[in-house]
């Protein structure tokens, strides 16, 4: 066999160019474009937490365990509560054991006895997913797994997710975690499979104080949605400029 | 329960003080190598390119070797990320699908081209001597032989021209590869260092300076891999020589060996200054700069992680080679201790800014403390251990024997340019 290197290198070209053609039947869309082609949502879901009501009860967190799918003694949660005692000195002392899943049934914060005259005050925060509107968590998924519905959810698409955990990382809010059963990237999506189809998500549901509340922030006359749009409300970090979507009432300076 | 639960990063992870639930460390061991190698990979091309393309004719010997010693890596660099994959039957996703917003999503793309790019600059490198062993092996008895033959007849692609015109082609080709390499090789590795600093969540990772702070490492940890594999593979020949009476090609050998090694480590050490006065800038701009997670920072660097950082990275990995080197008189044994400190050093870099950028809490009011499994109970304490960092370690020099056998990266008559 006799092949000059300039066959060769010529012969390998138009062989890449021929197979390669193919591949200009598909077309990237950019996001507008395929908005566009999606058409606009005359939903965008939001949620309320007002700090005030909740008590700590974590009836919240057993509902959305069991909701979801999420191996209950497992240490990772879709939602959790957070409990926060200032005292005198200033300073804060947060805890949350198992996500406060059996809610707060010690006065001790990891261990810490606190004398209650020293507390100054107290409050609970439940935590969830802000299903941002500039998500950090979509913007670094490598393959596309996790994306946003155009109701401003972000979804984990199990059966792509290749478990890279760069979402993991990227999410400044820490509601992402590896799902024990399933090893994909796993997070609160507003119980997706409920509010689609009229339902209330598991943990506002299971709420006896009113202190989780899901809004649908395009219906002005929503009851939810006039209460975030006429009270001071407050969402969790947003110098991250990932535009969150769970607004707070009474949020205070020491929430992390 | 009867059915135990696994959550990843929950075996290898301690919390201390307030820690949201789902943190954990969910980049290990292999994190920490894919850079190390990746730096590897970048760095023993980029020497190799300082004679194939500006002439640096006193990196010669070293260059044609650290050529084929970044083949031998190139395949470990994605290794550490399919042994992390939760799901890797799923690696070639971001291949098939890949989203772009991400910097992940590049990671083939970058890697196939900078592959590319390797094979073909070895392959115009040693085309020609592929034919030579063709032609010797012409009629040559005995089954390995065959096999031989077969192997060099396919890696000559048909090419079998040897005609000073079209030797000089091949030559002119090699020098544009490498020319072209050096920026991909950068890319290759400065974008690890962009996966990192792009994260605005994590405060120890976000900093525009951590692509330039992996290239400069990268080329240290990869200079440093030749020098140190390059010194024991010419002090065993000299050794064998010895053994066989050839004493005279024996000393030969040492005193290429001395000049090789004094050249290269002059570039070494132009670029172990230029890592670390960056790290440096960085540290003190966070410091000077104070924003609301330097007090975390601050305790987790200067308290927690102080010996990791200042005693084994700065002191041990940085300060203490870069004296071995640039004292007078320096001798080999001296310089294969500077060596190993400095792979070291790199290592304990990459460490400290995978394992460190985890080591506090989202909420930056905790803290979580890394205890890398060692003897592994299941696949996952395996492949994110001890055992699995030490067989991506291992992997290079195994196929370096190999790859070696076909393509002599030690031979000086080859490839002259």
């Amino acid at each position: 066999m006799s092949c000059s290197r300039r066959d060769f290198l010529k012969d390998s070209t138009g062989a890449a160019f021929v197979s390669a053609l193919p591949l200009s039947a598909f077309t990237f869309l950019t996001t507008d474009e395929a908005k566009a082609a999606v058409g606009e949502a005359t939903v965008r879901w939001g949620y309320l937490v007002d700090t005030t009501k909740c008590v700590g009860c974590g009836m919240c967190v057993k509902a959305c365990k069991n909701e979801n799918e999420i191996p209950y003694d497992a240490p990772v949660t879709r939602t959790w509560v957070e409990r926060y005692v200032v005292t005198k000195d200033g300073k804060s002392h947060a805890d949350s054991p198992l996500g406060g899943r059996d809610g707060f049934t010690t006065d001790k914060i990891r261990d810490e006895e606190i004398n209650p005259a020293d507390i100054t005050k107290a409050y609970f925060v439940p935590k969830l997913c802000n299903q941002c509107d500039n998500p950090a968590c979509v913007q670094v998924c490598p393959v596309g797994a996790t994306y946003q519905t155009n109701d401003g959810v972000v979804l984990v698409d199990r059966e792509w997710c290749i478990g890279c955990g760069y979402c993991i990382m990227a999410c400044p809010y820490g509601v992402r975690f590896f799902h024990p059963d399933h090893k994909v990237a796993d997070k609160c999506n507003f119980c997706y499979h409920r509010i689609t189809k009229g339902m209330m998500p598991a943990c506002v549901e299971s709420c006896a104080f009113g202190a989780r509340r899901l809004a649908n922030l395009r219906d002005p006359d929503d009851p939810v949605t006039k209460l975030i749009t006429t009270e001071r409300v407050a969402v969790l970090k947003d110098e991250y400029g990932t535009k969150p979507h769970v607004f707070y009432i009474g949020l205070d300076a020491n929430v992390r | 329960m009867t059915e135990e639960i696994i959550v990843h990063g929950a075996e290898w992870t301690i919390k201390e003080l307030f820690v949201y639930p789902n943190e954990f460390i969910y980049w290990s061991i292999q994190i920490v190598m894919y850079p190390y190698m990746t730096g590897l990979v970048a760095g023993a091309f980029v020497l190799s390119s300082l004679y194939h393309v500006f002439g640096q004719k006193d990196l010669k010997e070293i260059a044609q070797f650290s050529l084929v010693f970044s083949l031998a890596l190139l395949p470990v660099a994605a290794l550490p990320l399919l042994l992390h994959l939760q799901q890797p039957l799923r690696a070639m996703e971001p291949l098939l699908t890949p989203h772009f917003t991400s910097a992940i999503a590049a990671f083939g793309i970058v890697f196939t081209t900078y592959a590319l790019i390797v094979i073909s600059e070895i392959w115009f490198v040693y085309r020609e001597y592929f034919v030579h062993q063709l032609e010797a092996l012409e009629g040559a008895p005995g089954f390995w032989n065959a096999q031989r033959r077969i192997a060099y007849r396919m890696m000559t692609f048909g090419a079998r021209d040897v005609s000073e015109d079209a030797v000089r082609v091949d030559h002119k080709a090699a020098k544009i590869l490498a020319g072209i390499g050096i920026p991909v090789a950068c890319f290759l590795h400065g974008y690890a260092g962009f996966i990192f600093g792009s994260v605005k969540a994590n405060a120890l990772w976000m900093s525009p300076l951590m692509p330039v702070i992996f290239i400069m490492s990268a080329v240290v940890s990869g200079i440093a891999l030749c020098m140190l594999t390059y010194i024991v593979i010419m002090e065993w020949t000299a050794f064998r020589r010895r053994k066989s009476n050839g004493g005279v090609s024996a000393v030969e050998i040492k005193g290429v060996e001395h000049d090789v090694i004094d050249q290269a480590t002059k570039y070494l050490l132009g670029f172990l200054v230029a890592a670390i006065t960056l790290e440096l800038l960085d540290l003190i701009f966070r410091g000077y700069t104070a924003m609301k997670s330097w007090d975390i920072l601050r305790e987790a660097m200067f308290v927690n992680d102080f010996t990791k950082i200042f005693v084994l990275q700065y002191t041990l990995g940085n300060l203490v080679p870069l004296i071995l080197l640039l004292l007078p008189g320096r001798t080999i044994k001296r310089t294969v201790l500077a060596l190993l400190l400095v792979l070291f050093g790199v290592f304990m870099m990459r460490w400290n800014v995978v394992i460190g950028g985890q080591a506090f809490s989202l909420s930056f009011d905790g803290f979580m403390h890394y205890h890398i499994p060692i003897i592994p109970h299941s696949l996952e304490t395996f492949k994110e251990g001890l055992f699995g960092a030490l067989a991506v370690i291992a992997t290079p020099f195994a196929l370096f024997w190999l790859i070696n056998k076909f393509v002599p990266s030690l031979r000086r008559d080859i490839g002259e340019a």
